[in-house]
């Protein structure tokens, strides 16, 4: 199973970055918590409009099943239920961390985006 | 009487651009054009107090996709520089709300399974206040992008006339859509420090355009002597002087244009005209070559 955590950095003990579409990096691993991918998404997050959007095509076009972030707003949380990508949210601490709540099963699946759009 | 276009811009908001752009409009009588492109809070129309006969929507065209011929090829979404086309998963979605309408996706979409259909932006309203030909926009309440309004205002622009532009304030796109093609920018300012401060960056937006341009200063007898100084070093002319003056305020605030309730300034604002119309002459290069 592929998963995407936005984060700070590239590696597994980097902090979670809480902004989908502006994170710094999107961090691709899989359950095991071996990173396949470390997307720089530093052309996204100085994107003038769509940032999310955008981000939600990085995460598909890999055909990643699970996104853990911070904040997801309505466009990009409306691109990933397009593509089918289950969508956590409010998730802080380490990549790491957040895939052991992940494989605990203790996190639940967002139903709806939890931020504004932003104009 | 030569047609020309001369926007009236500023940095900070409520120095007095209406108050400006609608009294020159005024004392030029039948010769002028009035258009409000402050299209999210026009307000011309509460001083010129014009007769609207007539009024018309405007939409942006968005694209709408027919998911049956769409072959999924993603050219849409790469031309897109606001995201509001994109093709995710096994599906294009739009988002209208963001679409600038520049109609890109249509045109390249291979399979031609894009058509346009319409965004309602606002509405253009047109009349007459006396002598004055009057055109403003109002936004739609909801609607966030206000530069595709001010460009169908400009449609507007009667090119036998001296249209005269109220821009919004700031120096973000809608002011550079308003101001772009005219002949010459106004700027309104205060002798403040946030008059200052303001008219600094939106000089700096506008100085790129080339379009020549000159300060009225308003409330000129409050504040510093710090506009003065930058305008002198910019080398660029001080048009006018209003003073902070009772009576103006007075009129102002029972919507009263400024030249009614202070006669007296009929003549500075003709004065103004004259002033703005040589400086553009001397601005042309084709005629500076002829004087050689």
């Amino acid at each position: 199973m592929k998963i995407a955590v936005t984060s700070m950095g590239t590696e597994i003990h980097s902090q979670v970055d809480p902004r989908f579409g502006r994170a710094r990096y999107i961090v691709i691993l899989d359950e095991n918590g071996t990173v396949l991918e470390a997307v720089d998404n530093s052309r996204n997050s100085n994107a003038l409009k769509g940032a999310g959007i955008q981000a939600a095509k990085v995460v598909a076009d890999r055909k990643v099943e699970v996104l853990v972030t911070g904040h997801c707003g309505p466009n990009a949380f409306r691109a990933l239920q397009a593509a089918g990508v289950k969508v956590v949210v409010e998730q802080s601490g380490t990549v790491k961390d957040v895939l052991d709540r992940l494989n605990r099963n203790g996190v639940a699946f967002a139903d709806q985006p939890n931020a504004e759009a932003h104009w | 009487m030569t047609p020309m276009i001369i926007s009236v811009a500023s940095g900070k908001g409520g120095t007095g651009k209406t108050t400006v752009a609608t009294s020159l409009a005024w004392v030029l009588g039948s010769t002028a054009q009035l258009l409000d492109c402050d299209v999210e809070e026009p307000n011309c129309h509460v001083l010129m107090k014009p007769v609207l006969q007539e009024s018309q929507p405007v939409a942006v065209p968005v694209p709408v996709v027919d998911a049956n011929k769409c072959s999924l090829c993603g050219k849409c979404g790469e031309i897109c520089r606001f995201s509001s086309i994109v093709v995710i998963g096994n599906q294009v979605l739009t988002f209208p709300e963001m679409c600038h309408g520049c109609g890109g996706c249509t045109l390249l979409c291979p399979e031609n399974a894009i058509t346009e259909g319409g965004r309602e932006l606002g509405v253009i309203e047109t009349g007459f206040a006396g002598p004055v030909e009057f055109v403003h926009g109002r936004l739609r309440v909801g609607e966030a992008m206000s530069p595709p309004l001010i460009r169908a205002v400009k449609h507007r622009i009667n090119r036998h006339k001296i249209a005269i532009l109220d821009a919004p304030p700031g120096a973000s796109c809608p002011v550079i859509q308003t101001i772009t093609g005219s002949d010459f920018i106004v700027m309104v300012t205060e002798p403040t420090p946030f008059g200052l401060h303001d008219l600094k960056i939106a000089v700096g937006a506008i100085e790129d355009l080339g379009i020549p341009l000159g300060v009225i200063l308003n409330r000129s007898d409050i504040g510093d002597g710090e506009v003065h100084g930058f305008c002198s070093q910019k080398g660029i002319p001080l048009l006018a002087e209003i003073p902070h003056e009772r009576r103006i305020a007075e009129g102002y605030a029972r919507g009263n244009l400024l030249v009614d309730s202070t006669p007296q300034y009929v003549d500075t604002f003709l004065e103004l005209f004259v002033t703005i119309r040589d400086l553009i002459n001397g601005n042309r290069p084709h005629l500076e070559e002829t004087k050689s």
